[in-house]
């Protein structure tokens, strides 16, 4: 290390780092200029606003698993809104206020001897409405391909370990219908508020990659 | 809804087409028998919605339900772990 590096670095800067790539690095994709040419007609032409525009996405960016761990916490507490919710999930949601659009919601529930994990193998639909934008490794091609041939290898991998006699099963989102999972209900928190069970269901867990918190102390 | 060619708990296979365009049936399926979970509606030919069609006829979309061991036959790491996918009723033949 020469003398005079005062910031830590363990060699000096005579070569040049490597740089990541910008995702954006490169010339755009002919569907990308596409997209580009319409949106820009579509502002000029008066049909919507660039601030409307951003609205919508800032609404969109803002939905989160909030959604549908209320969702899951009425279930548990209100055996008839369970009932409701596994029959028409779209309904149930809107009864508690969360807005659902478009979406024709499926949800599937764990049992001690049945675990549902979701995934969209042909792209990366996903139920946006109820648990917001979906992370990074839902979407990419590893857990894609990887849970419809190997799941309770990837389960692991997230730290979910479930015996061989708990069936796995996987629902692919191929097409018009959107999943989401009802899990269990842990341990030692019968009882409790339904604001204080939401919080230990996490977005992992309605996604099936995960089980919800176990509280390790009556809140 | 009287139309609809399957209840749950046909047995059914995917048709083996290969066909370029968009038409969201996975290849793992393709040529398997699995059994019907539950109709699930009646919705837009995606073949034809996603190339400026008018996606119809309509089709009935079914979840269909397949065991590990017979989509992966010996890669499977249960043989009882099953796999749910929507299959558009096009694609489905009753299985013998």
């Amino acid at each position: 290390m020469s003398a005079d590096n005062k910031h830590g670095h363990d060699h000096d800067h005579s070569h040049p780092h490597p740089f990541q790539p910008d995702d954006d690095a490169g010339a755009p994709s002919e569907h990308m200029l596409l997209v580009r040419a319409l949106r820009e007609l579509l502002i000029e032409k008066d049909v919507y606003t660039a601030d409307e525009e951003r609205r919508t996405i800032e609404r969109m960016d803002a939905r989160s698993p909030a959604g549908g761990a209320k969702m899951v916490a009425r279930a548990w507490v209100d055996p008839a809104y369970r009932k409701r919710l596994l029959e028409d999930g779209r309904a149930a949601a809107e009864e508690l206020g969360v807005e659902v659009g478009p979406t024709k919601l499926i949800v599937v529930e764990n049992t001690p001897s049945l675990h549902n994990v979701i995934v969209c193998t042909l792209c990366s639909c996903y139920p946006r409405w109820v648990l917001g934008l979906p992370p990074a490794w839902y979407k990419a091609r590893a857990y894609r391909a990887r849970v419809v041939v190997e799941p309770r290898a990837v389960l692991a991998e997230f730290g979910t370990e479930l015996p061989q006699t708990t069936e796995i099963r996987v629902h692919d989102s191929t097409a018009d219908m959107r999943y989401m999972v009802l899990p269990r209900q842990p341990e030692g928190t019968q009882g409790w508020s339904e604001e204080d069970l939401a919080a230990h269901v996490s977005r992992d867990a309605m996604i099936g990659v995960s089980l919800p918190d176990t509280p390790k102390a009556t809140p | 809804m009287s139309d609809v060619k399957f209840q749950p708990g046909d047995a059914v296979v995917v048709a083996e087409r290969f066909p370029r365009h968009h038409h969201r049936v996975p290849t793992y399926v393709k040529g398997r028998r699995g059994v019907v979970e539950r109709l699930c509606g009646i919705f837009g030919n995606p073949e034809t919605l996603a190339h400026q069609g008018d996606g119809k006829p309509a089709q009935p979309l079914y979840r269909v339900r397949f065991t590990m061991d017979h989509l992966w036959a010996g890669r499977e790491e249960s043989p009882d772990d099953t796999i749910e996918v929507e299959i558009y009723e096009h694609w489905l033949e009753a299985a013998q």
